[in-house]
C-alpha cells in the first residue's frame, strides 16, 4: 500500500517504542528511530545491546512484541513484495561454500525478479575476486565481497549488514567498507551496519543509532552528534548539575570534575572549561552510564550484608 | 592530494577534509586550477561516506576556494594571497622550537594555544 509516509520523501526507516520480548526477557525495549532516505547509518552497543533484534524486525524475520515498525512506510514482512526492496546481509554472511560467485549469481537470478548480475560481476573483476572458484576456498576479505555484490545485485532501496566487518582484517575491512561507500554514491540506497566497535565503521557513515540500556539513546547524524556533546572540566563539584546541559557521565576527582554532557546550549560559566570529544568517547559515556545504573544497587546490597 | 581521517578527534569528517584543504593551499601544495580528487577517488583511498565529501567540497565552495564544475571535477579557484610556500616552513621551523622550548618548561597544549591566542589578540588590538 502507497500510504502519504511511502511517498519518496518519507523516511527509510521508522520505528516507535518498539520492543521485542523472548520468553520474558526483552532483547531490546523501547526502541525509536526515524532515519532519512539515503543515510548510511551506523548501528552501535554494547553486546546484547538488541542489535541483530532490530536489524530481524527491520527485515520481517522477527515481529514486534511492542510498538510499530516501518520500512518506506510499511511493515516489513517476508514477502515478495517488500523483500525486493530490502536486503539483509546476516553475520558470518551465510553462502553455499561450494559453489562459486558465478554460481550464486545464477541462483539469484532464478530467486530475484530484478538481478543485476552484470554489475555484480563487473563489481568483483575490479577486485579480482576469482568468480570461478567455490567460495570456501576465497580468503575472508573476498568472500565478504562477494556476499556483498549478491546483497546489491537485486538494487534493494535499503541494506542492512549485520557486523560485515568483525571477521575481516584491517586491509580487508577497508576494502569492504570503501565497496558499500561507492555503492551509496547514487544517494538511492540506505544501508544500515552494526558494528560493536564504532571507529571499524564511522567514517563510512553519516548516521548514528545507538542502543545501550535496552533504548535507543542515540539516532541522529553524527555531525549532530558531534556538534552536540562536549567533556567540561571544572573544579570538583560533584553532583552538581549544568545550565543548558545534559549530564551523560561523570568522573570526580578531588581535584577536578569532568562531565560529559549533551548540550541544548552554549555553556557560559567559565569555570568549565570545554572540549570536544570524538564519537567513540561519547558512546563510550552512554554505555558507562548504564553500567553505573546498574551496579549501584547491587553495591548498595553488599554494603548492607 | 589525498586525505586522512583521525577518528579520534572531535572535528566532524567533513571538517576534517575543509582543514586539509585550506592547509594545502595555504603551503602551495594546491594551486590555482587543480583539480581535488573526486569521490569516488576518496572513497577507494580512505572508504568515507558519499555524503561527507560532498559536503566538505560544498563548504570550500562556499568559502569561494573551489568550485564543482557539474560533470567535470571540483577545482581551486581561488589561493590564499600570502607569502610563498617556504616562508610558511621557515615560519614554522621557528614556531617548532618555540613550542619544544615551551614544552620543556612544562606548558600543556591548552597553555601553549592560549599564549598564541593572546599574542595574536594583543597584536591586532595594537594595529586597530
Amino acid at each position: 500500500m502507497s500510504g502519504p509516509a511511502s511517498g519518496a520523501s518519507g523516511p527509510a526507516i521508522r520505528t516507535a517504542g518498539v520492543g521485542k520480548r523472548f520468553g520474558s526477557a526483552w532483547a531490546l525495549r523501547g526502541c525509536t528511530v526515524s532515519v532519512p532516505r539515503g543515510r548510511v547509518s551506523a548501528l552501535v552497543g554494547p553486546n546484547g545491546a538488541g542489535k541483530t533484534t532490530l536489524l530481524r524486525l527491520l527485515v520481517g524475520l522477527a515481529r514486534p512484541t511492542a510498538g510499530e515498525v516501518r520500512v518506506f512506510g510499511e511493515a516489513p514482512a517476508q514477502t515478495g513484495a517488500f523483500l525486493a526492496g530490502v536486503g539483509y546481509l546476516a553475520q558470518e554472511a551465510p553462502m553455499y561454500r561450494r559453489l562459486s560467485a558465478f554460481e550464486h549469481l545464477a541462483v539469484g537470478a532464478h530467486l530475484n525478479r530484478v538481478w543485476d548480475a552484470q554489475e555484480a560481476r563487473e563489481r568483483l573483476a575490479d577486485l579480482e575476486v576469482p568468480l570461478d572458484r567455490p567460495v570456501g576456498t576465497l580468503s575472508g576479505g573476498q568472500r565478504s565481497q562477494v556476499a556483498l555484490a549478491l546483497a546489491l545485485a537485486k538494487r534493494p532501496r535499503l541494506l542492512l549488514l549485520d557486523e560485515p566487518v568483525a571477521a575481516l582484517d584491517p586491509l580487508a575491512r577497508r576494502e569492504f567498507l570503501a565497496s558499500l561507500a561507492m555503492a551509496t554514491v547514487s544517494g538511492d540506497l540506505s544501508v544500515v551496519l552494526s558494528s560493536h566497535l564504532v571507529h571499524h565503521i564511522e567514517h563510512v557513515c553519516d548516521h548514528l543509532i545507538l542502543l545501550a540500556d535496552g533504548q535507543t539513546q542515540i539516532s541522529d547524524d553524527i555531525d549532530t552528534v558531534l556538534a552536540g556533546h562536549r567533556l567540561l572540566v571544572g573544579p570538583p563539584r560533584p553532583g552538581a548539575g549544568v545550565p543548558g546541559a545534559t549530564v551523560i557521565d561523570a568522573t570526580d576527582h578531588h581535584r577536578q570534575s569532568r562531565l560529559v554532557v549533551r548540550l541544548t546550549r552554549p555553556v557560559l560559566d567559565p569555570a568549565w572549561h570545554t572540549e570536544e570529544l570524538s564519537l567513540e568517547e561519547i558512546i563510550l559515556a552512554y554505555m558507562r552510564r548504564r553500567r553505573s545504573a546498574i551496579d549501584r544497587p547491587a553495591t548498595g546490597i553488599r554494603t548492607a550484608s | 592530494m589525498g586525505f586522512r581521517l583521525n577518528p579520534a578527534s572531535g572535528l566532524p569528517a567533513y571538517l576534517q577534509i575543509v582543514r586539509q584543504v585550506e592547509h594545502a593551499l595555504r603551503t602551495g601544495l594546491l594551486r590555482m586550477g587543480d583539480q581535488l580528487p573526486t569521490v569516488k577517488q576518496v572513497i577507494s583511498e580512505i572508504a568515507i561516506n558519499p555524503n561527507t565529501v560532498a559536503k566538505a567540497y560544498r563548504e570550500l565552495e562556499m568559502a569561494g576556494w573551489v568550485r564543482g564544475r557539474q560533470g567535470v571535477g571540483t577545482f581551486v579557484v581561488r589561493c590564499p594571497c600570502g607569502p610563498p610556500p617556504a616562508t610558511y616552513a621557515r615560519l614554522a621551523h621557528t614556531l617548532e622550537a618555540w613550542v619544544a622550548s615551551a614544552r620543556r618548561e612544562g606548558l600543556d597544549d591548552a597553555a601553549m594555544e592560549a599564549l598564541l591566542r593572546g599574542a595574536i589578540d594583543d597584536q591586532n588590538a595594537g594595529v586597530a
